[in-house]
């Protein structure tokens, strides 16, 4: 059985609670980290590879390291905590059952690169893992882990949560700081980044709750371990949700690295039923499909990249042979159709094009020449919008229709759905 | 009661913790989208009043804050029922039959997703994604997520619903 690190302390009676994190060598990452120079600290992280675990996977130390030392406006951390990339599911567990965990890597980095407040933006549907944060804070508070001269190091550091109010592009950095500074969530043009100019135009890190959360473990137990747990250039474990057609859905840990294939029908038992596997997106609905002959694949940021998809969030959601793609396809975009902020037109007019054209098909009414126009579609929106919510519209899309063409072409020559709706499991 | 009527009358609990969130950031403004939450948990909407005060709180013009609270869908600028049900119809939920629990709703409920209930009590909306994948379907039931639902649990939920409101009738 592989190591168990975020997840180790999930199933403990009040998991949640200062004295139980304490007991288990809860913020003495904390000390230690302390005890260092803040360079030190960012060398260490860098040293450990530890790959943003939100859906990009750039290296967490090396953001910290582009934080300019000295800056006359306040840095921030911003710990994002918006997870709304359908089929991820993972720091709303976190932030439940291990909320110290979150706020002692938030703790350890803003001392890295000089913060002295961050933001906790958990997206406002998540009520429980908010109050859950609320009452950690407090009583990190009066632990003296926050506030003024911190375990009498002379740092002064405080973190709030900030709820979010129901926008999926708030989960893209930028946006996310327009929605921090109390405005609507409409991503910035980089340049400049965040670490030069982000929340109230300081210098700002963005990071992932699971990132922060295996902070501490990287400090306590050293880079090479985490490197050790999954590979060179993929170190640690993940946090992997499954969702959809297998028979044991739900959260998982395991090892950067394994194969997809070991995933659905080891860990999580196969498909439900029996039935045979159809189709899987394997980071979240932004990443592309795919089909059964590519589950061989290693879950890591590099493997997946390697077959011309993503590895994204470890959300992975599988469908069975009863699935109909165009479905799958139109429901997707009708998301990111709803989710489009409006800022840049191909997103803002393409998304709920794509959207209209995949429901006619899937309605029966496709005409000739309809997949030409929504891969045209497509090539015009992506790359082609100041954020990356563009392309997580139009690279899923994309990849339905060229993975499961037949599929597509014979919903408009035959005017209906060969298929149907997906069925009801009951 | 008309929108124009509504007159703003929060708790000293609310106005408290909004001056409370004003004190955690370095500019008043972006205390705006916690201040709405809770100001919107008070009154259980967002009436143009509500929006009003909350502009004159914290300094801003108010139409940025009918800005920010039109982006965002959690902010109800319809009263709605007394009960809120939002059930998810994103990927992971429909292909574990959230479709199917949606049309069971509208059904028994006699309403169309979006719409409230003729007495008032119950109003149901179809929402994205709610971060609840792995136990899809999953519905919120005023402000509390309800996961691995069937039909025969949504059957609980509604009859719980119409006791908890018969014993606050009753009270």
């Amino acid at each position: 059985m592989a190591e168990k690190v975020l997840t180790a302390r999930f199933e403990k009676l009040g998991s949640h609670r200062l004295e139980s994190y304490e007991r288990d060598h809860g913020y003495k990452a904390l000390k230690q980290a302390l005890s260092m120079k803040p360079e030190e600290v960012v060398e260490l992280v860098k040293a450990s590879g530890l790959r943003g675990r939100g859906g990009a996977g750039f290296p967490a130390g090396v953001k910290w390291g582009f934080v300019p030392k000295e800056s006359e406006q306040p840095k921030y951390l911003c710990v994002n905590a918006d997870e709304g990339e359908p089929g991820t599911f993972k720091d709303r567990y976190i932030m439940v059952l291990d909320p110290h965990a979150v706020i002692e890597g938030s703790i350890i980095a803003c001392y890295a690169f000089g913060a002295h407040a961050a933001y906790i933006y958990v997206r406002g549907e998540f009520k429980k893992p908010q109050r859950r944060m609320e009452s950690a804070l407090l009583e990190a508070r009066r632990a003296g882990y926050l506030g003024k001269n911190i375990l009498g190091s002379g740092f002064d550091v405080d973190i709030w949560v900030h709820p979010g109010a129901g926008s999926y592009i708030c989960g893209e950095e930028t946006a996310l700081i327009e929605s921090n500074e109390g405005k609507r969530g409409m991503p910035r043009l980089k340049p400049p980044f965040p670490a030069i100019v982000g929340l109230f135009g300081g210098p700002t890190v963005v990071n992932n709750v699971e990132t922060l959360a295996y902070v501490p473990h990287v400090i306590n137990r050293g880079p090479e371990w985490f490197i050790g747990l999954g590979s060179e250039k993929n170190g640690g474990t993940k946090l992997f949700g499954v969702s959809g057609h297998v028979k044991k859905p739900g959260l998982y840990e395991l090892p950067m690295g394994t194969p997809l294939r070991e995933i659905i029908y080891a860990v999580c038992g196969g498909i439900r039923g029996d039935k045979k596997l159809k189709a899987v997106i394997p980071g979240g609905s932004s990443t592309p499909v795919l089909k059964p002959d590519q589950i061989d694949v290693n879950m890591d940021f590099d493997s997946l990249a390697g077959i011309g998809s993503m590895f994204g969030s470890g959300g992975i959601i599988v469908m069975d042979e009863t699935t109909c793609m165009v479905r799958a396809a139109a429901r997707l975009a009708k998301f990111y159709a709803h989710e489009s902020c409006g800022q840049c037109t191909p997103c803002r007019e393409g998304t709920p094009w794509i959207a209209k054209i995949l429901s006619r098909i899937e309605g029966g009414h496709g005409r000739e020449g309809d997949l030409e126009l929504i891969l045209d579609i497509c090539d015009n929106i992506q790359g082609n919008t100041v954020c990356p919510a563009g392309d997580a519209c139009a690279m899923p899309v994309r990849a339905f229709i060229l993975q499961f063409r037949t599929e597509f072409e014979e919903h408009i020559e035959k005017k209906k759905c060969p298929i149907g709706r997906f069925p009801a499991p009951w | 009661m008309s929108e124009a009527a509504f007159k703003v009358n929060l708790k000293p609990e609310t106005v408290k913790a909004v001056d409370e969130l004003i004190g955690r950031y370095p500019v008043a403004e972006a205390a705006l989208i916690p201040a709405l939450h809770k100001v919107q948990d008070d009154l259980g909407w967002m009436p143009a009043a509500a929006m009003d005060w909350v502009a004159d709180k914290l300094g801003l013009p108010r139409v940025r804050v009918y800005g920010v609270t039109s982006y965002y869908t959690m902010f109800r600028r319809k009263k709605p029922g007394r009960h809120c049900l939002e059930i998810c119809t994103n990927l992971s939920c429909s292909l574990m039959g959230a479709e199917h629990l949606r049309d069971y709703l509208c059904e028994k409920l006699g309403i169309k997703a979006g719409e409230t209930t003729g007495d008032g009590r119950i109003t149901l909306e179809e929402v994205e994604c709610l971060g609840s994948c792995g136990t899809a379907p999953v519905m919120i039931v005023d402000d509390e997520y309800h996961e691995n639902l069937t039909p025969k649990k949504v059957d609980a939920i509604l009859s719980d619903l119409e006791l908890r409101d018969k014993g606050s009738a009753d009270g």
